[in-house]
């Protein structure tokens, strides 16, 4: 049993586009400039429909984390416990993802860096102590 | 922008009947049938009848299992105000709030609120919970991968967030569950009455750090009603009313950006403040707290949104054990979600009626003239508030 792999869909096309090329994509609002993540028609802050996709600096630091020993999914059942992490990117927008090191070396604030990891078809982004 | 507390709480509702099912682990009835039970209960308990019953508000929990029409299953022939409603676990408290509005422009005369929930069918308890059978594509495939699930993974977030900024401890965490515990072994009805110790707490085993199992609610099948009428009416009925002085919702949203820190300021800050103003009290004058407390964390928080303990010093102020028994701060007197049972808002609700009324028994607190309830939904994403009191003269004023 394998873990549940990530597809990408019609919204949410151009951030595995970027994933594919080693680049983590973010969307932007064209009319007030704030990031959105994750995927949203329109923007949160102005209500303006124009969002573009442009690269982020892939830098963030650990908002917070948990440990996971319980066996939600048969497909993680190698991995417990592992790591759920939310990640503050340096343009604004939080993140669900998972820390590339031990859960005793984790510390919420510590710098993050994106690195990316085949899933499946697609390749998906997993933070390395900076 | 503030309420505005020209609002006069002596036109608000009552609280006049109170029905349960048995809070269990088996598969009894169907969700509706719950429902019709609990609400059958109610109705007798305020010494009605069921052709009294003119308005129906309903909320199904985890499983969904709850139609609007739950009146078929009850023969409800004179229904004027009926919805389901969704607020997740703020529900309870919102639906007494819509209801008490209902009674109190005439939309309605008897008002009956319902929850119910199946989720145990056998296989894990959190299983409805976890979400990880779930089908999703796109951003929401992301979570599945790295293995996101459930609310357990939020709150514990949360939590550790909170631990991060301020300092609390897993002792500190521990207490709540410690002192909830106690109060449990005093309920006849709470599912889980055997003692607990800090030890014991320490030693049960990880969900997702930093919470034990022992942080974590009790997931269950059963259903409760409350009926909601006018403090006129209420005064010729069976029980003795539970009026409703205060009420307010705060609905954070749980917003994920720089900036915000919604993990460790909910709801209850802006739910808590209305009511407060509606009712012409504060932190000080609350004598028994009803949490919504699906895990120790939760309990925590919230005690400091309530404003009765700084932002931050939740941890310390739980440590000494005043939220239970024979405590200066009795919090979660049935033994709440943690240990007695887990019917999302109707936890607090149910025990903070028991606790008005006088009725608690053994974990009846001896001063209950103001009494706060406090609904949680979502992950910290939506707050209701009630404020309730044996007394119809309490609150702003004396009004009567």
């Amino acid at each position: 049993m394998t873990r549940p792999s990530p597809t990408s869909d019609e919204l949410s096309a151009p951030f595995f586009e970027g994933t594919a090329n080693g680049v983590l994509m973010l969307q932007r609002c064209r009319n007030c400039a704030k990031y959105a993540f994750p995927v949203q028609e329109i923007c949160t802050n102005c209500l303006e429909g124009d969002l573009e996709w442009v690269e982020s600096s892939g830098e963030g630091t650990l908002h917070t984390f948990g440990v996971m020993h319980h066996l939600y999914h048969p497909g993680f059942a190698r991995d417990l416990p592992y790591n759920v992490a939310v990640v503050e990117l340096t343009e604004g927008p939080r993140m669900s993802a998972r820390v590339d090191a031990p859960s005793d070396e984790l510390e919420v604030g510590m710098e993050l860096k994106a690195t990316f990891e085949p899933a499946g078809e697609v390749m998906v982004p997993v933070f390395q102590p900076a | 922008m503030t309420f505005n507390a020209s609002f006069n709480p002596s036109g608000g509702g009552a609280i006049v009947g109170l029905g349960m099912t048995e809070m269990t682990r088996e598969y009894t009835y169907s969700s509706t049938g719950l429902a019709a039970i609990a609400v059958r209960n109610a109705i007798t308990d305020a010494g009605l009848d069921k052709s009294d019953v003119d308005g129906i508000l309903v909320n199904p929990g985890i499983m969904g299992n709850l139609q609007p029409d739950l009146q078929k299953a009850l023969g409800l022939e004179n229904v004027r105000l009926q919805t389901k409603m969704d607020g997740r676990g703020s529900t309870a408290g919102q639906m007494v709030q819509y209801a008490s509005l209902a009674v109190q422009s005439g939309l309605a005369n008897v008002v009956v609120c319902v929850f119910a929930d199946d989720p145990l069918r056998g296989g894990s308890a959190g299983a409805a919970y976890g979400g990880a059978d779930r089908k999703v594509t796109g951003m929401p495939s992301l979570h599945s991968y790295y293995g996101h699930f459930g609310a357990n993974t939020g709150y514990a977030l949360a939590a550790r967030r909170h631990m991060a900024l301020y300092g609390t401890t897993q002792d500190q965490l521990g207490a709540v569950a410690v002192s909830t515990r106690k109060w449990a072994q005093l309920n006849p009805i709470a599912m889980q009455r055997g003692e607990m110790t800090l030890d014991d707490y320490h030693n049960s085993r990880w969900i997702v750090e930093p919470f034990h199992l022992l942080d974590c609610t009790l997931v269950t099948n059963g259903a409760i009603a409350v009926i909601v009428t006018s403090r006129e009416r209420a005064k010729d009925l069976k029980q003795p009313p539970a009026y409703v002085i205060g009420m307010g919702q705060g609905h954070p949203g749980n917003p994920r950006h720089a900036g915000a820190e919604y993990e460790v300021n909910t709801g209850a800050i802006q739910a808590g403040e209305t009511a407060y103003a509606m009712a012409g009290v504060g932190p000080k004058d609350i004598d028994v707290r009803e949490l919504y407390d699906c895990y120790t964390y939760t309990t925590l928080v919230t005690l400091e949104d309530y404003g009765f303990a700084p932002k931050g010093e939740g941890g310390p102020f739980v440590e000494d054990g005043k939220l239970g028994p024979g405590g200066s701060h009795p919090t979660n007197t049935g033994g709440g979600e943690l240990s007695s049972y887990y019917m999302w808002g109707m936890t607090p609700l149910s025990e903070a009626v028991i606790q008005t009324r006088g009725q608690g028994g053994d974990h009846q607190v001896k001063d209950h003239s103001t009494v706060l309830v406090s609904c949680q939904g979502g992950i910290l994403d939506m707050h209701a508030s009630l404020i309730l009191s044996p007394d119809s003269t309490a609150g702003t004023g004396g009004h009567s």
